[in-house]
């Protein structure tokens, strides 16, 4: 048969496990030069003048220019959200903001593609996980609050229930649009306005979703939207018209935003980092639990606060899933995140890959040995590959501190009790991950394990209707379910 | 019954199973059904298609120039284009098998025979092994077999084992498939143990089906005897190969099999040699979208040849 060669180069031994390069089209896409604030129904420009650009992390080219919000602009969002509070959202009846809620859903059903394109572009993750996990998530949330915003009364009956008013939303740059669900989705199903702050590295899906609630109709200034960076975050935290605050992102902020809320007596919700143990038991589906490890740590570049980042496997099959773990790991395809078969896209920022690189490094000081795939990385842009750090005992810096990328770090344990042990020794308490067959065991570790989220034999699982939090310095507070919705609502009962 | 140096407690029991989890299982083979095939490597896999693929015919009213015909369409797929590589065998019934054996000679289609009380399995292993003899002895290069289902779930591992072990020695230099029927086994689980026995009696490939049940070949299916074939070749240093058999129509299914092989077995699994698509409707499929490719626009049914 042989090697015959065709007009295009091909030949008959090309279709190994290469594929030809599938990019996702820009086309639909149209990144404005410069983008202003989103503040009472309109885009405005900064009081300051003061702006800051956004990059591709995958190239290390300028998108577009983003207006930063100085202590002005941050007072007028939330009077505007004080003012549309008391005129607008207060008196709507529910059934009323859920047909909001639902229109914002359809069009983010409509444009998804659009959506999915764009936050690959800014943020670096790959197409095909914008395009099936975060724009379907993102509407499921709004629909799902939409079904909540006229029937609050039933699920806390007997309740004199009231709206916080006006919230200050602060969220990461792992998942801009679906964070941006998650926190106004709630917020406003429950009936308060909002003044949303992006990340300053992935503004652009935040203020797309700001043309989309211009489109909708939704009264202006329920929901403000101001781009800016660290002093524009603590504008929001610190003005005293600011009725709750819920956060998303490092401990590390999150302390001191917790500091600041509790002079004041501040309602707040913190969803903060994590250090996930990813438990293997001997007895496990193995193949499924390699892809359960894979996904656990290497989604999204591993920049997942509730990532599965410490592998915890039996001693008594470690040599065989770690060396099976590498070989799946040689397969993870590397490189542009808007090719469709991508598996790792690009680190969101030149300061993260900084600090997973000085991890990595801390953690071979300190003796762990390293794997790295064979892989090759693009020249421009910043990447990392996907690693993994067996040899790691529980006192190295990577066993504690949370990395937020593709980082696994190996231990093994002998028991189950000793793995329990070892998976709640951490300052963190996010999530875990059990593989096992036997069922008794998985209820006798999730009865012990100190995490707000337990997957039993999957991983990075979500839903709007099943709450999602901490435990420990992982943070307080649940989004989604019925939960989440205690967090925007005085006299639920639960946390708020 | 023939004897063989295999035993059954010397190999099925000391080859571990390890369980499947279907809900993650089924996961992964719809992410590997994501994966975008364009241009350069579409063109490859729609002929790695085609060298992969057994021909088949598995009708009652099969006929000599029925098979005839089947085997011209076997030798050149495309009359119109030399490129277009030949399959890589037919697949018919043993009355059938010297007709085959007759219209292939002198190309390198190899005639696949059932045998051994195809679809069942359901007499006794004197008749079936009698069975595959006179396949063989016909002519046909490869025997497809099926597991004795009946024996495997009541239990009798031993014995569905054994009579595989005796089929191979029916084969002589014959290569044997056995076919688990994976849409009877009721489990993933189950469709892991009856891969392991069949690789430890002896098969040289393991194939989903029939073809004659509803439930046949599909994704997570393939990928589950996948990684049954990858863990026994690590374990025991022999590659088996894998053949899906029924409701495979379309090009874009079968380049989602290559996909699985690829990404589960490896480049080496990607040849005649130890992957296998068996199908009847599926060639004219690949040929349209290899005439897409090359024209750059879809011709239609009558542009390919009906056999």
């Amino acid at each position: 048969m042989g090697n015959s060669n065709f007009k295009d180069g091909s030949s008959l031994e090309d279709f190994g496990i290469e594929y030809a390069p599938a990019i996702e089209s820009t086309s639909l896409v149209n990144i404005k030069d410069k983008y202003g604030l989103f503040i009472d129904g309109n885009f405005v420009d900064s009081s300051s003048g003061k702006s800051f650009k956004t990059l591709d992390p995958s190239t290390e080219k300028p998108l577009s220019v983003v207006t930063e919000a100085s202590s002005d602009d941050v007072d007028r969002a939330v009077r505007s959200a004080g003012v549309s509070y008391e005129k607008y959202w207060k008196k709507m009846p529910g059934a009323d903001r859920a047909r909001y809620l639902f229109r914002i859903a359809r069009h983010l059903q409509e444009r998804a593609r659009e959506f999915a394109v764009l936050e690959t572009l800014d943020g670096g993750k790959p197409i095909k996980e914008s395009r099936d996990v975060d724009l379907p998530l993102a509407a499921a949330h709004f629909f799902y609050h939409a079904g909540w915003a006229d029937k609050l009364e039933y699920a806390f009956p007997q309740r004199k229930l009231e709206p916080h008013g006006v919230i200050g939303q602060i969220i990461p740059w792992n998942f801009p649009l679906l964070m941006a669900a998650w926190k106004l989705a709630p917020a406003l199903a429950c009936g308060n306005t909002v003044v949303l702050k992006p990340a300053e590295t992935t503004p652009l899906t935040a203020l797309l979703l700001a043309e989309v609630i211009r489109d909708v109709d939704l009264p202006p200034g329920v929901v403000n939207i101001v781009t800016g960076a660290g002093e524009t975050g603590s504008a929001i935290v610190e003005h005293p018209e600011v009725d709750k605050l819920a956060f998303t992102g490092s401990t590390e902020v999150g302390k001191l935003i917790h500091r600041s809320a509790v002079k004041r007596n501040l309602p707040l919700t913190l969803e903060l980092g994590g250090k996930a143990p990813h438990i293997i038991f001997e007895d496990a589906a193995l193949d499924q639990a390699i892809e359960g490890v894979i996904n656990g740590i290497f989604f999204n570049q591993g920049h997942v606060c509730c990532a599965g980042s410490r592998l915890l496997v039996q001693e008594s099959i470690a040599d065989y899933f770690i060396d099976r773990l590498q070989k799946r790991i040689e397969l993870l395809r590397v490189g542009n995140p808007l090719d469709k078969n991508t598996d790792i896209g690009a680190i969101n920022s030149l300061a993260q890959l900084e600090r997973i690189d000085q991890l990595v490094k801390a953690g071979i000081d300190e003796g762990a040995e390293v794997f790295k795939p064979s892989c090759s990385l693009p020249e421009n842009g910043y990447w990392y590959p996907p690693t993994v750090l067996t040899g790691v005992q529980q006192s190295h810096r990577v066993a504690r501190e949370e990395i937020f990328g593709p980082v696994l770090v190996v231990q093994t344990f002998r028991t189950p009790e000793e793995a329990l042990e070892k998976a709640n020794n951490t300052p963190y308490g996010l999530s875990a991950g059990i593989w096992t067959e036997k069922g008794s065991l998985i209820h006798w570790m999730a009865e012990r394990l100190r995490a707000g989220v337990i997957w039993a034999n999957t991983f990075n699982k979500f839903d709007p209707t099943s709450p999602f939090g901490g435990y420990k310095e992982s943070g307080f507070g649940r989004e989604g379910g019925m939960q989440g919705l205690t967090a925007y609502l005085k006299n639920s009962g639960g946390h708020s | 019954m023939p004897t063989s140096t295999i035993t059954f407690r010397e190999t099925v029991s000391s080859i571990k199973v390890i369980p499947v989890d279907e809900v993650s299982l089924e996961a992964r083979a719809a992410s590997l059904a994501t994966r975008s095939i364009k241009t350069t490597s579409k063109r490859a896999a729609l002929h790695l298609a085609i060298r992969c693929m057994d021909l088949t015919t598995l009708e009652g009213a099969d006929t000599p120039e029925k098979v005839a015909s089947l085997c011209q369409k076997a030798k050149r797929p495309d009359p119109s284009n030399h490129g277009v590589p030949s399959v890589a065998a037919v697949c018919i019934y043993p009355e059938m098998v010297h007709h085959a054996v007759e219209a292939t000679e002198g190309s390198n289609v190899k005639v696949a025979s059932v045998a051994g009380a195809f679809p069942s399995g359901l007499s006794t292993i004197e008749a079936r092994t009698a069975d595959i003899a006179d396949a063989v002895k016909r002519g046909a290069d490869e025997i497809d077999i099926v597991l004795n289902r009946s024996a495997f779930l009541a239990g009798d591992e031993q014995r569905a084992f054994e009579e595989i072990v005796a089929s191979k020695d029916a084969c002589g230099k014959a290569h044997l498939k056995v076919i688990l029927e994976v849409g009877e086994l009721g489990s993933y689980d189950k469709i892991r143990q009856a891969s392991v026995l069949a690789m430890a009696a002896g098969a040289d490939f393991i194939k989903t089906s029939t073809g004659k049940i509803p439930q046949a070949s599909s994704l997570p299916r393939v990928l589950c005897m996948a990684e049954a074939v990858r863990d026994f070749a690590q374990q025991t240093n022999i590659s088996v190969g894998i053949k899906a058999a029924g409701g495979i129509r379309t090009a874009k299914q079968a380049w989602h099999y290559l996909v699985v092989i690829g990404e589960t077995l490896g480049t080496e699994w990607l040849s005649p040699e130890m992957f296998r698509i068996g199908a009847s409707s599926l060639l004219n499929d690949v040929l349209l979208q290899l005439n897409r490719l090359d024209s750059g626009s879809y011709s239609g049914p009558d542009y390919v040849t009906v056999d």
